[in-house]
């Protein structure tokens, strides 16, 4: 076993094969937005705390500027890009734009992932766990009101059968 | 805050991942979530990160007449999700539920948090107070090491530079075990002002035995509170015992100030959590 | 004007354009943006709070592979630039002014030493490591009582760390105070904190040698000012520099503001003749970004037996940091004059010193002062309540300024001198409606319950928020060959919807569709003069641009399709997108071979005030002393509403932004002058899980009589009154033990260490 200062990593993202020659160093959040060009996953403080640089990981929620691009190689992520298409808005964006759940839009990308990881693995969530696990996530604008209702309206697209 | 430069090695065996530790200024990487920021503020520089992600096992809850043994890479949303801790170790349950976020919860592991020793975290006050017993593996072979020797002073432990955590053992739980947890956080999530994990066993005549209170978050590392736990042991847990036990726990404690409190309120909130805790139990 | 009948967009609550490309991923922020070919660049900053700079030895980092130069003061000539004030630019405040790097001496941690050029950001922040600097330390002033000491000063030739007084004068003070029957003394103090958005600054610059232009990616807020500053600061004509705003992630009064990197970026692309980039990671945002509040305010307040404010006097401490920046005398001229708030106080003399610190240097932040101001003043209503044994509502609708009395001037502060008057409101009507939907009466019944080991209590106060500042605001409108409709804006986005609610307005006054429109705002490129967002202005005074815009270009339409129907323009008609005469038509598509433009300019002198009133229902866990915010209410009427949604949104979000600033948000320094909250792990904003019950009704009531719209800047207003009516509501919660808090954070070990005491006291 090697140890490595740089790297090349092959991983899926979006469904799509990608590969990126990467220092051990680089986080995941910087090999997103600078090898592989998807600037959508933003840095909002580089160690862990505000959300917005949240992806998904083969199926969970994780914070990209926690994890290296390296730990990513062979891993299958998904980022906000994945989870939107240009021709219609997703029944969750639509969820928030309805809401007015964004205003600067900078921590937007880290609450869909993080409430569209919730919503695929939990539909009903209620109230209380969608502030839970929003909590780490943070947002300067809105005061999170209507980023919860806006959640919350979403999860009969998630198969919810309601409450 | 860019990372310094490191090396990176993510080992296929555990054999060629103690090799690597021993090589060189190395720290072993679990999922990362608390080795990651203090890297990311360079106050970590290890030359390399030995990667445990391609090491098979260390990933599974075991629970047989032993107790429940934790994989060192068990993760806080497998706790969060096993419905049979709600009975195997309902206190390891209800912790877990304190730590950190949804994302975090989705990486941060049992043997990363262990091995980190932040004295304000909840694994460590399991640890502590259900006297946990810590399996390591290093050059020198396999050993097993109480909780109670595991945990020296705030992110320091026992572990030697090439050793990795295998597996935390938490001892039986017997049926009709009282217990409480309780921690105090600025926000949801946060790492505790202080918090008091406790549980005791009743005697025939309905008293209090076996107590054991742990405290973290009010000193250098997570602890046993002997004092709360003989005012408790052998009397019944009426309002009065509670009380007495809080008394006591605060009494031995001489909790540090920081930004985020000045050790006398940490010193009363270990009273007040303690109270909690209790009632909760006796509940 | 006021009321324009066939509106359709303006009051509805229209779903954002913006949107569509925030929520799939597709924003242009800042650190989106790069060019071939660049730069990053870091900055070396001063890790002692004060001190002499002996020596900056920049050649093992210059050495390291990847590096392409290191920048010091040095490269800048006998003296670098300095950065003037924005706002009350007084002579005075010169000696002040923060040079672009350390010059000489350092005074704040985190102040610029000098910037590393590299191929990555990674290899610059390595380079860091091996830049030797040699700081001869001073002793560090990190508060009042240090500062006024003065055996260590900042700047020794100006022989204090008194920066200037404020004064705020009206009626006679101390004839008031002869006369009263009851005063109250009290010193109050709001902690340290920040604006803190969430998208952390930064800059791409290109420098175009054969051209002799700059152009510089990032600009927020005061592009045009900026502009300006940089210009004189790089020896270049203002039209050589082209400022180009991308999407702003949150501005809240700090982001956009001339900070040394709004030169060092554009100074290094041209030293290094290559494209520089500079993303600010979040520690350099807590320890360089503008600090706010840190305020100490002693006041007195006389009152008559029945209640009546007769006058205010006192003395407030601001602590301005380490230089005075671009804002930085805002919040301490408003907490002196803006206390008397929504209340008529004819009585006032009140004073803020400016100090100087070794700490970060403060400028605004949502409610400059008056977040700190309305702390001091609710507080101390809510005392003269319980002193004169008057119920705490009816003592503030004795106060309250009448309908009758609009326009009501204010205190007149001095100097760089500035009079101002409320423009018009009813404020009862507010209060009583506030009352009413919190169900003040029912709730009542809660003071100093204990439920569930929980003290409950509730508390009311009433406030006003500025907005509209001057001088002006400019649009140009070009209906497109297309028949689409462009509008160009000296007003910027920083998050808070602007293209949309811009859209609204032009939409409305040009009686087109929505989707026919496009808002271009913020750069330097797109009018030649512009004012920006600050002090809740974008709306009024950009709004009021387009509408005066839209009547000329309506007039200049009419104009090119009387020429191609032959027929006079007062014969030509508009709507829907269509000119006619009798029964010849023609679309606004083709209706010119040149887009048809105008421009046109609004104008304000006065302030418009929106004003409110909120109520607050807490419960207070004497065991940990954490505070549970079971309901906040804020009623405001803002004139008039452009879109409710976003203006809901502004709301909410401003009061939570209080709460923050009221439970959770503290810069702490040590007494070395070391900042102790680097981390977002350490500076604690809310989270979804901390305050899940705030409500927001907007009302419509007095339009304001200072502009075409009616309308009343509206972004700050929740924050304003928060700390001040939580505080109240803690106390009002422990009244049993006399618990008075006045101080901020009401974090859970200070509560707690009221409880204590009280308890100690009563013993």
């Amino acid at each position: 076993m090697i140890a490595v200062t740089t790297m090349k990593i092959e991983f899926e993202v979006n469904g799509k094969a990608v590969s990126a020659d990467v220092e051990a160093r680089t986080t995941l959040a910087d090999c997103l937005r600078y090898d592989i060009g998807l600037t959508g996953t933003h840095v909002g403080c580089e160690h862990g705390v505000c959300g917005a640089c949240t992806v998904i990981v083969n199926g969970a929620a994780a914070r990209s500027c926690l994890m290296l691009a390296v730990q990513a190689d062979g891993e299958k992520v998904t980022t906000v890009e994945g989870l939107s298409n240009d021709e219609a808005l997703t029944p969750l964006q639509a969820s928030f734009r309805k809401h007015h759940a964004l205003q600067c839009g900078f921590c937007t990308p880290g609450m869909i992932t993080t409430a569209h990881a919730l919503l695929t693995h939990e539909p009903n969530a209620d109230e209380e766990r969608v502030r839970d696990v929003l909590s780490g996530n943070l947002c300067r604008c809105t005061g999170y009101i209507s980023i919860v209702e806006a959640v919350l309206d979403a999860r009969v697209a998630y198969g919810s059968k309601g409450e | 805050m860019k990372l310094a430069p490191i090396r990176y090695a993510a080992p296929a065996t555990m054999d060629e991942a103690i090799a690597l530790l021993g090589s060189c200024d190395a720290k072993v990487m679990s999922g990362g979530q608390s080795l990651m920021p203090i890297m990311a503020f360079r106050l970590a520089t290890p030359e390399l990160i030995v990667d445990l992600k391609k090491i098979p096992g260390l990933d599974q809850i075991v629970i047989d007449d032993q107790g429940v043994r934790l994989g060192a890479k068990v993760r806080w949303c497998d706790i969060e999700s096993d419905g049979r801790l709600a009975q195997a170790n309902p206190l390891l349950a209800e912790a877990i539920k304190h730590v950190a976020h949804y994302q975090i919860r989705n990486r941060g592991t049992v043997g990363g948090s262990v091995a980190h020793a932040d004295p304000a975290s909840e694994m460590p006050a399991i640890a502590a107070c259900c006297e946990a017993v810590i399996s390591v593996i290093g050059s020198k072979g396999a050993r097993k090491i109480k909780a109670v020797d595991f945990f020296i002073s705030a992110l320091q432990t026992s572990l030697e530079a090439d050793e990795v955590i295998t597996e935390v053992l938490l001892p039986a739980w017997p049926a009709g075990r009282r217990w409480g947890f309780q921690e105090f956080a600025r926000r949801r999530g946060d790492f505790a002002l202080a918090g008091i994990a406790a549980f005791y066993d009743l005697d025939g005549q309905g008293c209090a035995a076996n107590a054991h209170i742990a405290v973290f978050g009010a000193s250098d590392r997570q602890h046993r509170l002997p004092g709360a736990e003989a005012a408790l042991n052998g009397r019944p847990v009426t309002p009065e015992t509670i009380a007495a036990a809080a008394s006591a726990a605060s009494a031995e404690v001489d909790p540090p100030s920081d930004i985020h409190a000045p050790g006398e309120y940490r010193r009363a909130l270990v009273e007040t959590l303690t109270e909690r805790a209790l009632a909760h139990a006796a509940k | 004007m006021n009321t324009r009948p066939g509106n359709s967009l303006i009051g509805s609550p229209v779903e954002r354009v913006e949107d569509l490309r925030f929520l799939r991923g597709k924003g242009t922020y800042v650190s989106d943006f790069s060019l071939p070919n660049q730069l990053h660049a870091v900055i070396l900053r001063s890790p002692e709070a004060h001190g002499v700079i002996r020596r900056i030895d920049t050649s093992r980092a210059r050495a390291l592979p990847g590096v392409h130069a290191v920048i010091t003061a040095a490269d800048f000539g006998a003296r670098p630039p300095h950065i003037p004030l924005r706002l009350q630019p007084l002579p005075e405040l010169a000696p002040f002014h923060q040079p672009v790097l350390a010059f000489e001496k350092v005074r704040y941690v985190g102040e610029p030493l000098a910037v590393v050029l590299a191929d990555t950001a990674s290899i610059a922040e390595d380079a860091l490591e091996l830049i030797d600097v040699e700081i001869a330390a001073l002793p560090a002033v990190t508060d009042r009582a240090s500062a006024e000491r003065g055996d260590s000063i900042l700047f020794e030739p100006h022989g204090s760390n008194r920066a200037l007084v404020w004064t705020a004068t009206r009626g006679d003070a101390e004839a008031a105070f002869v006369k009263a029957d009851v005063v109250l003394k009290e010193r109050f103090h709001i902690q340290r904190h920040a604006a803190m958005f969430m998208e952390p600054r930064g800059f791409v610059a290109d420098w175009n040698a054969e051209t002799q232009r700059l152009k510089v990616w990032g600009a927020a807020k005061v592009a045009w000012t900026n502009r300006r500053i940089l210009a004189t600061a790089m020896g270049l004509e203002e039209t050589a520099i082209d400022m180009v705003e991308l999407d702003v992630g949150g501005g809240f009064g700090s982001r956009g503001e001339f900070y040394p990197e709004d030169f060092l970026i554009p100074a290094a692309a041209r030293i290094a003749g290559r494209p520089v980039k500079w993303s600010e990671d979040r520690r350099e945002h807590l320890m360089c970004a503008n600090h706010a509040r840190d305020i100490e305010i002693n006041v007195e307040m006389a009152l008559a037996k029945d209640g009546r404010i007769l006058g205010l006097r006192g003395m407030c401490y601001s602590d301005n940091g380490a230089y005075l920046r671009t804002n930085g005398s805002v919040g301490p001229r408003n907490v002196a004059q803006f206390m008397s708030g929504p209340y008529k106080i004819e009585n006032i003399h009140l004073q803020t010193t400016m100090l100087t610190t070794n700490k970060t240097p403060s400028g605004t932040y949502r409610g400059p002062g008056r977040f700190e101001t309305d702390f001091a003043r609710e507080r101390l209503i809510d005392l003269a309540a319980k002193k004169l044994g008057m119920d705490r509502a009816e003592i503030r609708r004795k106060n309250l300024v009448a309908d009758a009395d609009m326009p009501y001037p204010l205190a007149t502060i001095q100097p760089f001198e500035s009079v101002t008057e409320l423009d018009s409101g009813d404020y009862h009507a507010v209060f009583d409606r506030c009352l009413k939907e919190f169900g003040w009466d029912e709730k009542s019944a809660l003071q100093g319950k204990l439920i569930d080991g929980r003290y409950h209590g509730i508390a009311v106060g009433s406030f006003i928020e500025g907005g509209a500042a001057g001088p002006k605001e400019d649009a140009r409108l070009a209906l497109e060959t297309d028949g689409s409709l462009t509008v160009h804006l000296g007003s910027s986005a920083v998050g808070q919807g602007l293209e949309t609610i811009m859209a609204q307005i032009a939409a409305d006054s040009m009686e087109m569709s929505f989707d026919r429109i496009r808002v271009l705002h913020g750069s330097t490129t797109h009018v030649t003069e512009g004012y920006g967002s600050y002090h809740s202005r974008s709306t009024v005074m950009g709004g009021s641009a387009i509408l005066l815009a839209a009547e000329k270009l309506k007039d200049k339409i009419r104009e090119c399709a009387a020429a191609r129907l032959g027929c006079s323009k007062d014969d030509v008609t508009i709507d829907a997108e269509t000119v006619r005469f009798k029964t010849t038509s023609l679309t606004f598509a083709g209706l010119g071979a040149e887009p048809i433009e105008v421009e046109a300019t609004f104008y304000n002198k006065k302030y418009t005030y929106a004003y409110g009133t909120q109520a607050a229902h807490v419960s207070v866990d004497v065991g940990t002393g954490h505070v549970r915010v079971h309901d906040y209410l804020s009623v405001e009427d803002v004139g008039r509403m452009i879109n409710p949604l976003t203006l809901h949104g502004q709301a909410i979000g401003s009061i939570v932004q209080g709460l923050g600033g009221t439970f959770l948000e503290h810069l702490v320094y040590d007494a070395n002058g070391q900042i102790l909250t680097g981390s977002l792990a350490d500076y604690l904003m809310p989270t979804a899980s901390d305050f899940p019950n705030i409500r927001s009704i907007t009302l419509e009531l007095k339009p304001s009589p200072n502009n075409p719209l009616g309308a009343k800047g509206a972004g700050e207003g929740g924050i304003i009154p928060v700390g001040g009516i939580i505080a109240n509501a803690v106390a009002n919660a422990l009244s049993h033990l006399g618990v008075e808090p006045m101080e901020l954070p009401l974090s859970p070990p200070r509560v707690w260490a009221l409880i204590d005491a009280a308890r100690r006291a009563k013993r």
